[in-house]
């Protein structure tokens, strides 16, 4: 996975990821995420490439439960999060929708940046700064929730949650 | 060693002992989402090819966020929900039945149980000793077909409650103070549990609008022990049936202790744009407030009403002032009381039972540059529909007294 590091402070709460005032867009996912991260930042959309990686600090998607926020972020193209740790709903929605959150320390990645994951490493590669950034995968249960591609395969492929 | 409140309820459900930090599959004792996010649950139900839902008696919708709804976009999911609950036999919150959370304590929740809402206050029902937590929508649509749901047991922060508030101190000061000591990611993957001498001086209500914001610091749940208190409240809602008493051993393996003295709180306010962004009120000066909002599932409950009505009483407002009861049973509970009528002639605006004005879609959004005081549980930027708008928290007291002066108020300073 390579791609370019578009980067955001801590607390980026699901409220600056898919904004309540676009509630009525939720049943519409593919509008909605033409304004994903759009309090935030609202040039966010225009800049991404598919492929890119939103890089963040603390307790990203902390607040609302609304699980349009990683659906959405999925949906625009974002490979990938990188952040220094996720608030835990968020965290459990991304698993179960398959949208790849990766835990690490983002200090050392500036907006811009070139960046490659190696998921089998567990490294992060900053091509632009010629740095190397180590993560402790998921567990083996998350892990494989989000490599079904969610918790929707999962369930239809085990017929249960075991 | 004996067990927190976390490993007592969720061993029980398990029928063997659990450990913190390990992944298990648990049952579900409720099951719900809201307007919001149960469209999202439904189309994750039907992508699973599961026809029934596990126990529809046990599953619930509630159209509480958008309600009445401002747009066809909104009436649409609320047709499409209504459709889904006749379909599989689920219950309903109907517009102006009130605040989900609101309802589930009123109706549903009880001590012991295991409650999975698609709502990240869905923690409140910690306050009735219920393993209560918010998760999304996929969780929810796989819970109402399975009534199971995959979650990691958390470690168990302490926060031991001694003496008593004083007067005009709230049960939202104290939140806010620990929410501000520990930071709004202080207690992820963490459930926090309540004990001490202080628990006892809380009514239910304080309890609530406690474990109401204990996600605000990352929480998964916030748990008070189920005490006399939780039996009145029980019994007063018709459900004595429901009341067991639980409690966590004395000595319990918690992770960390928070000492809090409640006779050392004083009125708090929490400034954008983030929650633990916390402050005496007394510290903050000569900050104008437009609009102040007295409800919701953190501030919307009687006694917020009756206190607010109390600093209100024959004055008029300077600010803006929007009210709206928690539920239905709250609303009606505050017109035998006169509530209503005193805070409206005061000045203040009463919105429907539900959620009115705090997730930002109708009923009070902000303009520019103006600023809310709110008795609600987020100040996120855009949270009320308009990034150029800011919000400040405070207490149902503290908003009352900031009304009246049209600046924000430590209560303290207020005749009443």
């Amino acid at each position: 996975m390579k791609g370019k590091a578009h980067k955001f402070g801590d607390n980026i709460s699901t409220d600056l990821i898919a904004a309540g005032k676009y509630f009525h867009l939720r049943n519409n996912l593919k509008e909605l995420a033409k304004h994903v991260m759009e309090d935030a930042d609202p040039e966010f959309v225009k800049k991404l490439t598919p492929g890119d990686f939103i890089v963040a600090g603390e307790n990203f998607g902390c607040g609302s439960s609304r699980e349009h926020a990683p659906r959405i972020i999925k949906i625009a193209g974002v490979s990938a999060v990188l952040a220094k740790s996720f608030a835990r709903i968020f965290f459990r929605n991304s698993i179960n929708i398959g949208l790849l959150l990766i835990e690490c320390n983002t200090d050392g990645i500036l907006d811009g940046d070139e960046i490659e994951v190696n998921l089998e490493k567990g490294i992060v590669v900053n091509t632009s700064r010629n740095t190397e950034i180590f993560f402790i995968p998921l567990p083996p249960f998350m892990r494989e929730i989000s490599e079904s591609g969610g918790l929707v395969e999962y369930v239809k492929k085990k017929k249960t949650l075991g | 060693m004996g067990k927190t409140l976390v490993q007592k309820i969720l061993s029980e459900k398990l029928g063997k002992e659990v450990e913190a930090g390990k992944i298990y599959i648990f049952p579900t004792d409720w099951v719900f989402a809201q307007d919001g996010t149960g469209p999202l649950a439904i189309k994750v139900f039907r992508e699973l090819q599961i026809e029934k839902a596990f126990n529809p008696s046990r599953v619930v919708f509630f159209l509480d966020h958008a309600s009445p709804p401002p747009r066809s976009e909104l009436a649409n999911s609320h047709k499409l929900i209504r459709e889904f609950c006749g379909k599989i036999g689920c219950l309903i919150g109907e517009e102006g039945d009130g605040v989900c959370h609101q309802i589930m304590v009123e109706k549903y929740s009880a001590p012991g149980q295991i409650i999975v809402g698609a709502d990240s206050h869905t923690c409140t029902s910690g306050a009735l000793s219920a393993f209560a937590t918010g998760m999304g929508s996929t969780d929810i649509g796989v819970a109402i077909a399975l009534g199971k749901v995959w979650m990691k047991v958390p470690s168990s922060l302490n926060i031991h409650l001694e003496g008593r508030l004083k007067e005009k101190v709230t049960a939202k000061d104290v939140i806010l103070y620990l929410i501000g000591a520990l930071g709004a990611s202080g207690a992820t993957y963490k459930a926090l549990e309540f004990t001490g001498e202080g628990v006892k001086s809380l009514s239910m209500d304080d309890r609530l609008t406690i474990s109401n914001m204990a996600v605000e610091c990352g929480a998964k749940t916030g748990l008070f022990p189920s005490d006399e208190i939780t039996r009145e409240y029980l019994i007063s809602m018709g459900r004595e049936n429901d009341f067991r008493e639980i409690s966590c051993a004395v000595d319990a393996p918690y992770e960390k202790k928070v000492d809090i003295n409640l006779e050392e709180v004083e009125p708090m306010v929490s400034l954008p744009h983030s929650v633990d962004n916390v402050f005496k009120v007394k510290e903050v000066k000569n900050l104008k407030i437009d609009q102040v909002f007295i409800g919701t599932c953190t501030g919307g409950r009687l006694s917020d009403f009756t206190k607010a009505a109390w600093i209100l009483k024959g004055k008029k407002v300077k600010s803006r002032l929007l009210i709206a009861p928690g539920s239905r049973k709250i609303f009606l509970e505050g017109e035998k009381e006169r509530v209503w009528k005193t805070l409206i002639e005061a000045g203040g605006i009463l919105l429907p039972p539900g959620c009115g004005p705090c997730v930002g879609i109708h009923q009070g959004v902000l303009a520019d540059g103006e600023a809310c005081l709110s008795s609600a549980n987020r100040n996120f930027k855009g949270r009320m529909g308009n990034p150029e708008g800011a919000i400040y928290l405070a207490s149902p007291i503290t908003c009352a007294a900031s009304a009246l002066t049209g600046y924000l108020t430590d209560p303290r300073e207020t005749d009443s």
